[in-house]
C-alpha cells in the first residue's frame, strides 16, 4: 500500500481560523441578499403606489381624450400619438445608422489612430446628460435645419443620443462572433461582405437587438431633450405629418406632476403606468424576435 | 502518373535543406524521391511576419498534385501559417506582412492583381476545430458554391460533395431540417470537408483536421483523405506523425530556430523521412527526443 502520508510541512505556523473565514462569508452572503432585497422592495413600493393611483383614471376615455384643464376629461391622446411617431422615426433612423457605423468600425475599419479617437468619443458619447443632446438638437435641427418643434425633429435628437448605446452594443455582438465562423466562410471563397451578410451579421443579430432594445427604451422615457427642443406641453391634436409639432408620454407625466391640483398627479400616475405597458409590449415585441432569431439556428 | 525507377532517378536532396544525402550501410535504401516536374503548389523564399516578429523565414517547397504532404513540426514551428499562406487566409489576420512567392497554375497568388476570394475558391480549406455554420447541412456545402454563382443544379452539387465526403448516407434524410452543429464532431468535420468540395477546388488544406476527433472518426478522416486525393491536391499539417506516416506521399519537417522564425528542415517521401531522415534534427524530432 501507499506510504504513510507525511505531516504536513509547517502546519503549526497556521492558524485556519475557519470559524470566522466562514462567519465573514455568510455576512457577505445577507448583505447580498439584503441588497437585492432593498432593491426589489422599493420597486415594488413605487409600481404599487403607481398602480394604486392610476387604476381609478384607467378607462378607455384616458387614451382617447386630448389633455383638458378638467382633470376628469383629460387624457393621453396626444402623448401616445407622439411618442408613438417619435419612436417610430427614432428607431427608422438610429437601426441603420447605428448598426452601420458599427460594422464599419468593426469589420472595416483598420486599427488606425482616427479609429481609435471615434471608438473613444463614442464611448463617451454614450454618457453625456441628454439635455446636451437637447441643446444641440435645437441648434441643428429645430433652428439650423429649420425643422422647427416638429417629431421629427425630436426623433433626430433622441435618435442621436441613443446612437452611441446602438454603435457598442452593435460592435460588442459583432466582436463575440467566433472567427472560426468567419474563416469557414472565407475559406469557401466568400467576400468580406458576403461573410458579414451570410454569417456574421445573423449570428450577431441576437447581441445587436439587444442593444436596440435598450436603446428604444431609453429613448421613450427621454424627458429633458423633449423639453429642450420645445415639444409642447399642451396639445390638443395628433401630429398629422413629420413635421407637425407634438407632445410625448413623458413630457404629459411632466406637465401633470407640476399641477397643483391632486387629481392631475393620479393621472400621471396612470399615464406612468401605460408608458410602461408601452415601454414592456415593445420590449416582449423585440425579445419575441430576438428568440425566433435564436431558435431558427439552434442544432 | 510518374513512375519512379531506381535508375532514372538520382537521390535528390530536398528543397530547403542543405544536407547532402547519407548512405547507411546495412538499411535496404528508402525509396528516392523524383523531383517534382509539375507541382500543383510551389512556395518560393516566402516568409512572413506578424507585426514585427517574424513566424516564416525563406520557405522554399513544392507541392505535388493529387497527392497528399503533410507539414509536420513542434507547436509554434509555423506550419499552420505555411498552410494559411498557400490560401491567403493569414490576412484576414491585421498587422500580417508576407514576402514571397506561391505559385499556383503558373500564377503568383500573392500578386497584386490576384485577388485572395478567388484564390480561396479554387484552395479550399478544413479547420482543426469542425467549424459549420449554424444552418442546415444542406445550406452549408451549398453556401460556397451559391456565394461563387454556381449555375448548375444544386441539389446535385450537394449530394455530389457529400458523397465524396462520405457523408451522404448519414444525413441524407434530414439534409434541410438538421442544423450542421447537431452533427457529431467526426460528422461536422467530414460536413466542412463537403463544403470545402463544393466549390470545386484544386487543392484542399488541411489544418489539423483530425486533432478534436476521437480514433474512429480520425481513422474514416484518413480513409477519406487517400481517397479524396486521387482527384485532389491535399496539404495537412498534423500534430501526429503517426497520422502523416498513413496518409502523406510527401512530409515536410518545419522547425523554428533560437529566432522563433519557422523554417522547413528537410522535405521528401514519406518513407525516407521517417525512416532515414537526412537532418539530425529531423530524425530527434520523428524518434520523439523533442516537441
Amino acid at each position: 500500500m501507499a506510504a504513510e502520508t507525511p505531516a504536513l510541512p509547517g502546519a503549526e505556523l497556521f492558524h485556519p481560523r475557519v470559524r470566522l473565514r466562514k462567519g465573514l462569508g455568510s455576512a457577505f452572503l445577507v448583505l447580498g441578499v439584503a441588497s437585492v432585497v432593498f432593491g426589489l422592495a422599493m420597486l415594488a413600493f413605487l409600481v404599487f403606489d403607481v398602480v394604486e393611483r392610476a387604476i381609478p383614471w384607467l378607462r378607455v376615455e384616458f387614451l382617447t381624450q386630448f389633455d383638458s384643464r378638467f382633470s376628469d376629461r383629460a387624457g393621453i391622446k396626444a402623448g401616445l400619438y407622439g411618442t408613438a411617431y417619435m419612436m417610430f422615426f427614432t428607431i427608422l433612423i438610429s437601426f441603420p445608422l447605428g448598426v452601420m457605423s458599427a460594422i464599419y468600425l468593426e469589420e472595416y475599419a483598420r486599427d488606425s489612430w482616427p479609429k481609435t479617437v471615434i471608438q473613444i468619443n463614442i464611448a463617451n458619447l454614450a454618457g453625456v446628460p441628454s439635455i446636451v443632446y437637447g441643446l444641440l438638437g435645437l441648434t441643428v435641427f429645430v433652428r439650423w435645419m429649420a425643422l422647427g418643434r416638429s417629431v421629427l425633429a425630436g426623433a433626430l435628437t433622441m435618435a442621436l443620443l441613443v446612437l452611441p448605446i446602438i454603435i457598442v452594443a452593435t460592435q460588442e455582438a459583432l466582436r463575440a462572433v467566433p472567427s472560426s465562423i468567419r474563416d469557414a466562410s472565407y475559406g469557401v471563397g466568400a467576400t468580406r461582405w458576403q461573410t458579414i451578410w451570410h454569417h456574421v451579421l445573423p449570428q450577431a443579430l441576437p447581441g445587436i437587438l439587444t442593444g436596440n432594445i435598450l436603446a428604444a427604451s431609453r429613448a421613450i422615457g427621454e424627458t429633458a431633450p423633449l423639453i429642450t427642443i420645445g415639444a409642447l406641453t399642451f396639445v390638443p391634436f395628433t401630429p398629422q405629418s413629420p413635421l407637425d409639432r407634438f407632445t410625448a408620454l413623458p413630457i404629459q407625466i411632466f406637465n401633470w406632476t407640476s399641477k397643483p391640483q391632486a387629481e392631475f398627479h393620479d393621472l400621471a400616475a396612470a399615464a406612468i403606468l401605460t408608458l410602461l405597458v408601452v415601454l414592456l409590449t415593445m420590449n416582449s415585441l423585440a425579445i419575441l424576435l430576438r428568440n425566433r432569431a435564436v431558435r431558427r439556428r439552434a442544432g | 502518373m510518374h513512375h519512379v525507377t531506381e535508375e532514372t532517378i538520382e537521390p535528390r536532396v530536398a528543397a530547403g535543406s542543405s544536407h547532402p544525402p547519407r548512405v547507411r550501410v546495412g538499411i535496404p535504401a528508402p525509396a528516392v524521391d523524383e523531383p517534382i516536374e509539375h507541382p500543383a503548389i510551389e512556395v518560393r523564399k516566402l516568409s512572413l511576419w506578424y507585426g514585427p516578429k517574424r513566424a516564416l523565414g525563406e520557405i522554399d517547397l513544392k507541392i505535388a498534385a493529387k497527392k497528399i504532404t503533410s507539414l509536420i513540426g513542434p507547436s509554434g514551428c509555423g506550419k499552420s501559417t505555411l498552410l494559411r499562406s498557400i490560401n491567403r487566409m493569414n490576412e484576414l489576420i491585421p498587422r500580417v506582412r508576407t514576402e514571397g512567392e506561391v505559385i499556383v497554375d503558373g500564377v503568383n497568388i500573392y500578386d497584386r492583381r490576384v485577388d485572395p476570394v478567388v484564390v480561396r475558391r479554387s484552395i479550399g480549406m478544413v479547420f482543426q476545430k469542425p467549424n459549420p455554420f449554424p444552418k442546415t447541412i444542406y445550406e452549408n456545402v451549398a453556401f460556397g458554391a451559391r456565394i461563387n454563382g454556381y449555375g448548375g443544379s444544386m441539389d446535385e452539387l450537394v449530394e455530389r460533395s457529400l458523397r465524396q465526403a462520405a457523408l451522404w448516407d448519414e444525413v441524407k434524410d434530414d439534409l434541410k431540417k438538421k442544423s450542421g452543429l447537431a452533427l457529431s464532431g467526426g460528422q461536422q468535420q467530414r460536413l466542412c470537408i463537403a463544403r470545402a468540395l463544393a466549390t470545386s477546388p484544386d487543392v484542399i488544406l488541411m489544418d489539423e483536421p483530425c486533432s478534436a476527433l476521437d480514433p474512429i472518426a480520425t481513422q474514416r478522416i484518413e480513409d477519406l483523405m487517400v481517397e479524396l486525393a486521387r482527384e485532389y491536391t491535399i496539404v495537412i499539417v498534423t500534430h501526429n506523425m503517426q497520422q502523416a506516416a498513413r496518409v502523406a506521399d510527401r512530409t515536410a519537417f518545419m522547425l523554428a530556430g533560437d529566432d522563433l522564425v519557422g523554417r522547413l528542415v528537410e522535405y521528401g517521401l514519406t518513407d525516407q523521412i521517417f525512416t532515414s531522415p537526412r537532418d539530425s534534427r529531423t530524425e530527434a524530432y520523428i524518434t520523439g527526443r523533442f516537441g
